[in-house]
């Protein structure tokens, strides 16, 4: 990501440059959530069977189709840097802006952390040493890129374009080199999802996966963070968005495909690299080593990509005083947010260390979920509040409010999905929010600078 | 109205709200996990036939899982390891509590937050 902090003479002052266009944007989406298509969605299919995998992969990219929809005419008219965050502060308030920085910090921080355990288990997998564990990988990856993060080293859009293209190209050379358009020769669909096992768990198992189903797209809102660094933003976020999420919707119908006709489900359900095994099973070793390097490749590009957003969203809180002001120095010398990188760095070290990856998964997929949920909210008081013809937009979403709904649905669904399952980790990462949330209001609130939260040049909202 | 002036922070109150962060984190979502109380909720329906037709695989899948370098026996467990999807009406309600009354204070105590922000912000005008 391109995202340059620049102290002035007053201070700790962000200053970004308006240089991206919509293959940026698509490059910054597509490329924290392609690693989604190498591990974690195929999880779905522990939950509901090979073919609930493939029924959520369809509903819950209209969940995405929603969020990119109402997302777009947010951003586009709220065009500030911080995204959703930024969103939150001009249209509900403090309080709710903070939790959406947090769901943030948390939905990156922990994809950050299912990275890291993923890159490490794959060169565990593929080194094949008796006694080998991933420990030391895990923490290289995380101390690495934080490091590089922490030195403004940071791959650029331009170099995360390069390697999201290169893992989304080796997902398309694995479905045409099996013949995709031929069963029995390498791929066996229809012995291996059949009437007795497509949907072991019934109809319930399909909600069930709704949880994993999530990750074939989870971040593709990170869009919004370049928001203020876009050239055009009315012309670039909706086409960049969408552009991504058509891109991630014909890679997960891929991915599904070539994988379902590759491995039994109950196999598919749990391994941590589907893609890569689906690499071996066609007996290639070209397409084997292909996307061993591709996992590594996307696992790396979505790891470097959520140190950076989480770093950021967190750098945010402290500038605005909503966490203690400490977090928004910039170094002087390399620019970057370095205290909020090293604050993060021992906290994805700790998850990373204990978490299985369905649990990093399953906290960041929550994160997710509760932001999304906020998303279909805001849209409704952003409408009300500024109605069409009140302000400038830069671009609006037609069929208002259904997308808000069908948002609203599908979040309540993916709630009642991990509750199946995952209840425990729900409840306590709700009970994380609401505690700090109350800490925020009763205590920390009283730091804030009332004025300072709205800088848009709007009119009074309607109802204040 | 009158321009609210937050107070200064001290270092010390800093590092305070620092730490308060760090716990919570830890206490709300690594604890769970470091105990054991996060994850699937899923158990083994053990089997004592463990060949490839008992645990349900046909002849296709079975050359799979050897491909994969799995016996029956050492691919009992996964397969046989599976969510039992009943619910739990207490946690449920308890869970749905929990979210709407997240949601019903966020949304109530921001639009406090948010007309002194609003109040401040055009009363200046």
């Amino acid at each position: 990501m391109t995202i340059t902090l620049e102290p002035t003479i007053h201070g700790d002052r962000v200053s970004l440059l308006r240089v991206l266009g919509p293959a940026h944007v698509w490059a910054l989406g597509v490329g924290i959530v392609l690693v989604g298509e190498f591990t974690g969605w195929n999880f779905a299919a522990d939950k509901g069977g090979a073919l609930a995998a493939l029924i959520v992969c369809w509903i819950v990219g209209l969940l995405y189709t929603s969020v990119a929809m109402i997302d777009s005419e947010v951003t586009s008219t709220v065009a500030a840097a911080g995204g959703q965050y930024a969103q939150a502060k001009h249209i509900v308030g403090p309080l709710m802006a903070f939790n959406v920085a947090l769901f943030l910090v948390f939905a990156y921080t922990m994809l950050e952390v299912s990275d890291a355990i993923l890159l490490g288990d794959t060169i565990v997998a593929k080194a094949g040493v008796e006694g080998l564990t991933h420990n030391s990988f895990i923490a290289a990856t995380i101390v690495v890129l934080a490091w590089l993060n922490y030195r403004g080293v940071l791959m650029t859009l331009n170099v995360n374009f390069v390697i999201t293209a290169i893992a989304y190209i080796s997902i398309v050379i694995l479905f045409f080199s099996v013949s995709p358009w031929t069963q029995g020769a390498v791929l066996k669909l229809n012995e291996l999802v059949t009437p007795g096992n497509a949907l072991p768990y019934g109809w319930i198992g399909v909600i069930a996966a709704f949880q994993f189903g999530i990750w074939y797209y989870l971040g593709i809102e990170g869009t919004t963070q370049a928001a203020e660094e876009v050239r055009s933003p009315a012309r670039s976020l909706p086409y960049g968005t969408m552009a991504g999420m058509i891109t991630l919707l014909i890679a997960a119908a891929m991915t599904w495909y070539v994988c379902a006709s590759l491995m039994p489900w109950e196999y598919l359900g749990i391994t941590y690299y589907p893609l890569w095994d689906a690499g071996k099973l066609t007996g290639s070793p070209l397409l084997e080593n292909l996307l061993f390097v591709a996992t590594l490749l996307a696992a790396l590009a979505s790891a470097n990509g959520c140190i950076n957003d989480a770093a950021r969203a967190w750098f945010s809180l402290g500038r605005d005083r909503y966490l203690p002001s400490w977090f928004s120095a910039v170094h002087p010398k390399y620019r970057t947010p370095y205290r909020s990188i090293l604050f993060l760095l021992p906290i994805a070290l700790a998850f990373a260390f204990i978490a299985d990856l369905n649990q990093a998964i399953t906290f960041s997929i929550l994160s997710g979920v509760l932001q999304y949920t906020f998303m279909s909210i805001n849209i409704i008081m952003f409408r009300k509040k500024w109605p069409l013809g009140s302000i400038r937009r830069g671009y609006t979403h037609p069929f208002h409010p259904l997308p808000a709904i069908v948002l609203f649905c599908l979040c309540v669904v993916t709630f009642f999905a991990i509750f199946l399952g995952f209840g425990s980790q729900l409840i306590a990462m709700v009970a994380f929010y609401f505690l700090i949330s109350l800490w925020f209001h009763f205590y920390r609130y009283k730091f804030v600078r009332r004025g300072d939260q709205f800088t848009m040049p709007w009119p009074k909202p309607q109802g204040y | 109205m009158s321009r609210y002036t937050p107070p200064e922070q001290s270092k010390t109150g800093q590092i305070f709200d620092i730490v308060v962060v760090v716990v919570a984190i830890f206490v709300a979502l690594w604890l769970p996990l470091k105990l054991g109380l996060a994850g699937a909720a899923k158990s083994i329906d053990a089997l004592d036939a463990k060949t490839w037709e008992a645990l349900g695989q046909n002849p296709t899948m079975a050359s799979i899982w050897e491909k994969l370098g799995y016996t029956p026996e050492t691919a009992h467990d996964i397969i046989q390891n599976r969510f039992h999807y009943v619910i739990d009406w207490p946690t449920l309600i308890i869970m749905a509590a929990v979210l709407i009354g997240y949601f019903v204070f966020l949304f109530r105590a921001s639009d406090r937050e948010y007309r002194d922000v609003i109040n401040e912000k055009f009363d200046d005008k």
